[in-house]
């Protein structure tokens, strides 16, 4: 990865072994370059994020990863083997693409996701009855699919993915088309999860749900992983945002101002220069700022994930040669 | 947990990934509405076709020829068509037509094996000696049926006051020639359209099939957790076993109409391997077709996007395997030939070729050739189709395939 600035290497987790371990990652669809280097390190237990604009490549890479298409270059180890297929049964997926038989029930549903994963169907459907249960969603054990409604058949497919009790989970959009209330139950089931050791990771292109939930995050943009690590190291990737409000409207200090610096009513809004705050102060102070209040606030994760993918897509629309598809 | 079946901790065997998804979609057919309708579907045609052979065959059985020929003393022969004729007034239908092979000098000898072996037309059987001693040649089944008319017939033509019937001498032949071969062709023949009909019907249930699971977008979660070649084994095979059901339920009502009508399976040729073999090599040759074919719609199901698209796309396909069915037709006139070795080679034709020849032939060691060969291809084919809809299918986002034209699709695919 030759953008990227640190990731969850096993340098910086030298006591958690590896769930997910992918570098170098490439793929093309006939001539048009999907992922393009991709790499990935994902601590187990962790919960851990792949942020990007939608079309940068997420899909494509988390399909990669469970092997559910192969990498033209490049190699990933999951759960400890070379082929994702092999630990198939200890995978759960919940798909971008939700989809269920609408004349299943909802129990079988969930029994038939979990057959494929190697439970045999009894077990399944008394696996089933009781996460539904759990879930609030007892009363449409016996429903079919296409009776439900939409969050509902989320949850069920959810459930679905967790019927065999996997070691590794990935959802891939897994807040989209849910209400806020059921953001909110899915953001403390992923907890659960991860309490429990289960490994998490999930798509997003919503950075709130990221911010709250993930201990790291790799933000994909044009295909390439500009940044991979921990979420305050993505915020620390920007600097802080200074927020000054003077007495005098001119004056010697208006020297000490970045060029940059925006003016929103009362307020100067600029990023803290890279000399840090006490020179700042200093020169305000003798420029005779008249200094009623200042703010230093660290960046959120909102603005570094727009900086460094408004980065790359920058920096790839300066690299793409002339008529190769964006 | 049953871990035996699960190898390592990781994913299903192929076999039994294909079982879960072969029992899923067994099930949902085999209970939905739409079964009842797949079930009553080619029972009308074949009530119009029952009511319309019977009229046919009525109507041949008035135009036929002569089954039974006479070659006898002169004096006999006359005897017994006079016999014959007064005989068929009285109890019409119920003796065979018959007509004067040849009048044989006295003391001339006639080889009446040898004449309905390589005989020609629709002579089933030859009656030989004297009024006192007439001897019948045929096979077996017809011997059976005929024995006692013939010896009704010569007693008549004897003396038309006599009570006693004279013993009628059997002459045995495995084969009654031309008029045997005759039969197997029209038992060849619909062996192959029966067979084509079935398969057309079939494989285009097991596409739409397939279509609808990418309408339900279940698919990736099937291929994330299962061989894709996996998905389709299971879908073949669920379709194969509601065929099963379909064939059981349309095969009863088929004998049922059969025995309704009198007939039963004696009354047609027999094929070269018998009934029993025969049934057992068309349901083979059924599977091996199916199969094949199914495995090429699946192919076309995973280059198609829409509904619309899989019309399109499936009806070249239909139409060649038209065209693949009406070469394996002229295979069977041209027994021994290089057109029946191509057909049998051929793998979509071969099932075809193979079903005419097991009503033509005795021999048996070539099926089981043929179908080691055809098992083969529908080997190569799913693999080539679950290779083909992984990689043409699971794209995403704009830069995948969804946003190009379907011939743009077909071009990469093919290219």
């Amino acid at each position: 990865m030759d953008m990227a600035t640190s990731d969850f290497s096993p340098a910086h987790n030298m006591t958690r072994p590896l769930a997910i371990e992918a570098r170098g990652l490439v793929k093309r669809f006939d001539n048009t370059l999907a992922v393009d280097g991709v790499d990935i390190s994902i601590p187990e237990g962790a919960i851990y994020g792949i942020l990007g604009p939608n079309g940068a490549g997420k899909t494509t890479t988390i399909r990669m990863l469970l092997g559910i298409i192969d990498p033209d270059e490049g190699y990933r180890r999951v759960l400890g083997s070379d082929n994702p297929q092999d630990v198939a049964r200890r995978l759960g997926y919940l798909p971008e693409e939700r989809g269920l038989y609408p004349s299943m029930k909802s129990y079988e549903a969930i029994a038939f996701m979990g057959a494929l994963r190697g439970v045999p169907l009894p077990e399944g459907r008394a696996r089933a009855k009781v996460l539904l249960e759990n879930h609030g969603l007892g009363h449409a054990i016996d429903k079919q699919i296409r009776q439900l409604s939409k969050g509902m058949a989320q949850t069920v497919q959810l459930l679905g993915t967790l019927v065999h009790e996997p070691k590794l989970v990935v959802f891939d959009e897994p807040f989209s088309g849910l209400d806020a209330i059921n953001q909110g139950k899915l953001e403390v089931l992923i907890r659960g999860l991860a309490d429990k050791g289960t490994t998490v990771i999930f798509s997003t292109h919503v950075i709130a749900h990221a911010e709250r939930l993930c201990e790291g995050i790799a933000i994909i943009a044009g295909g390439k992983v500009p940044f991979a690590g921990r979420v305050d190291e993505a915020r620390d990737r920007i600097p802080a945002q200074v927020r000054l409000e003077t007495r005098n409207s001119d004056g010697p200090w208006r020297a000490a101002m970045p060029q940059d610096a925006r003016r929103v009513g009362d307020f100067w809004n600029f990023p803290l220069p890279e000399s840090g705050v006490e020179p700042l102060l200093k020169a305000l102070i003798e420029g005779e700022a008249g200094i009623l209040s200042l703010s230093i606030e660290r960046a959120g994760l909102h603005d570094a994930f727009v900086a460094i993918a408004g980065e790359a897509a920058a920096r790839d629309m300066v690299t793409q040669a002339p008529g190769e598809p964006a | 947990m049953s871990n035996h079946a699960i190898r390592d901790g990781g994913r299903l065997s192929a076999w039994r990934a294909a079982w879960v998804i072969a029992r899923r979609d067994f099930t949902a057919i085999l209970f939905s509405r739409s079964f009842i309708f797949f079930l009553l579907g080619p029972l009308f045609p074949v009530v119009v076709m029952g009511l319309a052979g019977g009229v046919g065959a009525q109507v041949q059985s008035e135009a036929s020829v002569a089954d039974v020929g006479i070659a006898m003393q002169t004096q006999d022969v006359d005897a017994m068509l006079a016999a014959h004729s007064e005989l068929a007034m009285q109890v019409p239908g119920s003796v065979p037509p018959m007509v004067a092979l040849k009048r044989l000098a006295p003391g001339e000898t006639f080889d009446a094996r040898s004449v309905l072996e390589e005989g020609e037309g629709s002579l089933a059987a030859i009656v030989t000696g004297t009024l006192d001693a007439p001897v019948l040649t045929a096979t077996e089944g017809r011997v059976a049926r005929w024995q006692g008319t013939i010896g009704l017939i010569a007693a008549h033509a004897a003396d038309q006051q006599t009570r006693i019937y004279p013993p009628v001498g059997t002459e045995i032949v495995g084969t009654s020639g031309a008029a045997e071969n005759s039969g197997r062709l029209r038992t060849a023949q619909g062996g192959q359209v029966l067979l084509f009909l079935l398969i057309m019907l079939l494989a285009s249930m097991v596409l739409s099939n397939l279509v609808e699971e990418k309408g339900n977008k279940i698919i990736e979660v099937l291929a994330a957790a299962i061989p894709m070649d996996a998905v389709f084994m299971g879908k073949l095979f669920a379709m194969l076993g509601v065929s099963v059901v379909g064939i059981a339920v349309w095969g009863s009502t088929g004998a049922a109409i059969l025995y309704a009508g009198g007939q039963s399976l004696s009354d047609f040729a027999n094929p070269g391997v018998g009934w029993p073999m025969f049934f057992v090599l068309f349901a083979l040759y059924f599977a091996m077709g199916y199969l094949l074919l199914g495995s090429i719609f699946l192919a076309v199901g995973s280059l198609a996007a829409t509904v619309r698209e899989v019309q399109t796309l499936s009806m070249p396909a239909t139409m060649f395997q038209i065209l693949v069915f009406f070469f394996a037709s002229l295979a069977v006139t041209d027994r021994g030939g290089v057109i029946e070795y191509t057909a049998m080679a051929f793998p979509l034709s071969s099932p075809f070729a193979m079903v005419a020849r097991a009503a033509a032939e005795e021999s048996l060691w070539p099926h089981l050739l043929a179908l080691g060969w055809q098992a083969l291809w529908v080997a190569i084919f799913i693999k080539g189709g679950a290779s083909l809809f992984r990689r043409r299918v699971m794209q995403s986002g704009p830069r995948g395939a969804k946003k190009r034209s379907l011939f743009q699709r077909l071009g990469r695919a093919t290219g």
